[in-house]
């Protein structure tokens, strides 16, 4: 691994499903810690370069790389393992478990301590498993759930599940977080916090994120770069003030005619 | 049960097994027989509840399971009881039980590593069917009495015996479960892809749960037949498989405290029918389907599950 590769590098990336090409030769990079949103219009191919990079599928042509590492052909549990988490578009936590034990199990990825050594019980074991729960705790009050610890993780108000499952995916120590259109189904005060969460983020973990987002507003008020698709292909990347007055973005989102509607759109963000 | 508190357990387990063994003298026979029967369907239950109740996979394959141990231990029982000094039959015993939980084992893994890859249905067919092939091979083998299956196998499984095995399975089966590693059996019953997402290996960990599964249904399937002394294949058919499958379900899926309890009382209560003659089973399965309205959450599961159990 060398300090000047991207922390995610995706190269002339496509896939085909039968004769549809879904996705054709998009590029882009993440340097580390650098936080990037993905945007484009209804059926531009988000959510499936989202699929491509979390290993659910497989490109036809092109290249993923993590830290200069190809990801091709790797199952998502082991890119979790590499240090790429994710969240879901729509909420997937486990149901039957308490908060706590959702955040756990998300804990196992970096916890040396197997079956053998949870059937010995012996005295790492138990060490190990303190640790654990101490690791738990500390999460969780960060983002302000250690109340809700015993609770069922689906008994939670929705903004606290949206919370929760992020909580979940940085509980595996990633290095790369890819949130899936996480403002989805919030209104504007919940869509504030989440932009605040977001940032603080950033901030805390000194992570790399990657924001698949439908909200012009989230995504213009916290990447510092975004990357446009429509079609399957990349039609821009930048700021977010370049992108707001790109052209051929104005043209996907809007049509080429009704540029006063976008500018109110952006002037909100 | 706590962390360390596990060991103590089942040393405690193991001293009240002792200590069984000593009452199971005054008991008369018959009583001791349900007593037992009792055990092995307890370990059968509760090694079931780890693939069907924790990790959510539907297997109808368990008492194949159980007839790859039963054969196996009898099998070597029967072959090394002529060769040994009969002060060293228990220790051939013993040694026979965990020999035939490891080939019930190694079943499981051939069996699972292909089929874990369904889901549901598809997989509670693909185990049936491989539970009948495995009775459908004692069948036909010779070597093992075929049709007639094999009988005169020493009546080596005592009260403690079984009640110690019945022990270590719950022990390994808690154990397993309440670790950050075996919540990762439940996370998978949940949900798959999340699971996946979260770096859990979900295939990994629904082989690993047939695999031990498997190896107690082994165990059970050799207590059963060093208990009964005459095992054939037509008594580990598929409805075998269903009457665990039930034991569990009613019990509470993932609650072993209560899946305990179900298999101990659906051994008991066909018993205490008996003076009902032909009619007991119509009774009992009444009794279930009565259980299953009233109860469907299982027999004793009264909360969800608390995430406080690490220490």
């Amino acid at each position: 691994m060398n300090s000047s590769d991207p922390l995610l590098r995706l190269r002339s990336v496509s896939i085909r499903f039968g004769g549809l090409t879904a996705v054709s030769g998009v590029d882009f990079e993440i340097a580390s810690r650098e936080m990037v949103g993905l945007i484009g219009p209804n059926g531009a191919g988000k959510t499936t370069v989202f699929n491509l990079i979390t290993g659910v599928y497989q490109p036809t042509e092109g290249e993923i790389e993590f830290y200069a590492q190809s990801l091709i052909g790797l199952k998502p549990n082991a890119l979790t393992r590499l240090g790429i988490a994710r969240t879901f578009q729509n909420i997937r936590l486990f149901p039957s478990l308490s908060v706590f034990d959702n955040v756990r199990v998300a804990m196992q990825v970096r916890n040396p301590h197997g079956m053998l050594s949870a059937l010995w019980r012996g005295k790492s074991f138990c060490a190990g498993e303190k640790v654990v729960e101490k690791s738990v705790m500390e999460l969780l009050s960060i983002f302000h759930l250690e109340g809700m610890r015993s609770d069922a993780a689906t008994s939670l108000p929705y903004g606290a599940q949206r919370r929760l499952e992020i909580v979940r995916a940085l509980a595996t120590a990633p290095r790369l977080l890819l949130l899936d259109e996480p403002a989805a189904g919030m209104n504007p005060a919940e869509k504030e916090e989440l932009k605040e969460l977001i940032r603080f983020i950033h901030e805390k973990f000194e992570i790399g994120i990657l924001l698949v987002e439908h909200d012009m507003d989230v995504v213009m008020g916290v990447c510092e770069r975004i990357v446009v698709l429509e079609y399957g292909k990349m039609i821009a990347a930048g700021s977010p003030e370049e992108i707001r007055d790109h052209r051929a973005v104005i043209e996907a989102y809007l049509g080429n005619k009704v540029e006063d509607d976008w500018n109110e759109e952006v002037a909100d963000a | 049960m706590s962390l360390k508190g596990g060991k103590r357990w089942l040393l405690l387990g193991f001293l009240l097994a002792v200590f069984l063994s000593w009452v199971s003298g005054f008991l008369n026979p018959y009583d001791r027989g349900v007593w037992i029967d009792c055990g092995i369907n307890v370990i059968l239950a509760v090694s079931l509840n780890l693939i069907l109740g924790y990790t959510g996979q539907f297997s109808l394959g368990h008492a194949g399971f159980m007839s790859v141990g039963g054969y196996t231990a009898a099998k070597l029982t029967l072959v090394t009881v002529a060769l040994i000094p009969a002060s060293f039959h228990p220790l051939a015993f013993v040694i026979a039980c965990l020999l035939g939980g490891l080939a019930a084992a190694v079943a499981g893994l051939i069996v699972g590593i292909p089929s874990l890859r369904l889901r549901g249905d598809y997989l509670a067919i693909v185990t049936l069917g491989a539970g009948e092939i495995i009775r459908v091979i004692w069948q036909n083998t010779e070597a093992v009495g075929g049709a007639s299956g094999l009988s005169g196998i020493p009546k080596s499984t005592t009260l403690g015996w079984t009640f110690a095995f019945a022990v270590l399975t719950i022990y390994v089966v808690l154990c397993l479960v309440n670790s950050t590693y075996g919540r990762g059996f439940i996370a998978v019953a949940d949900d798959e892809l999340a699971a996946d997402a979260m770096g859990i290996n979900p295939v990994r960990y629904k082989v690993t749960a047939f695999v031990v599964g498997a190896f107690f249904a082994g165990i059970a399937g050799a207590l059963y037949a060093h208990h009964k002394q005459t095992i054939v294949p037509t008594g580990f058919d598929w409805l075998k498989s269903v009457d665990i499958v039930v034991m569990v379900i009613l019990g509470g899926m993932g609650r072993t405290p209560g899946v305990i309890v179900a298999a101990i009382l659906l051994t008991w209560l066909p018993e205490q029918l008996r003076v009902i003659a032909d009619y007991r089973m119509i009774v009992y399965a009444l009794l279930i389907i009565l259980l299953m309205i009233l109860r469907p959450q299982g027999l004793f599961t009264f909360k969800t599950r608390k995430g406080a159990s690490v220490s």
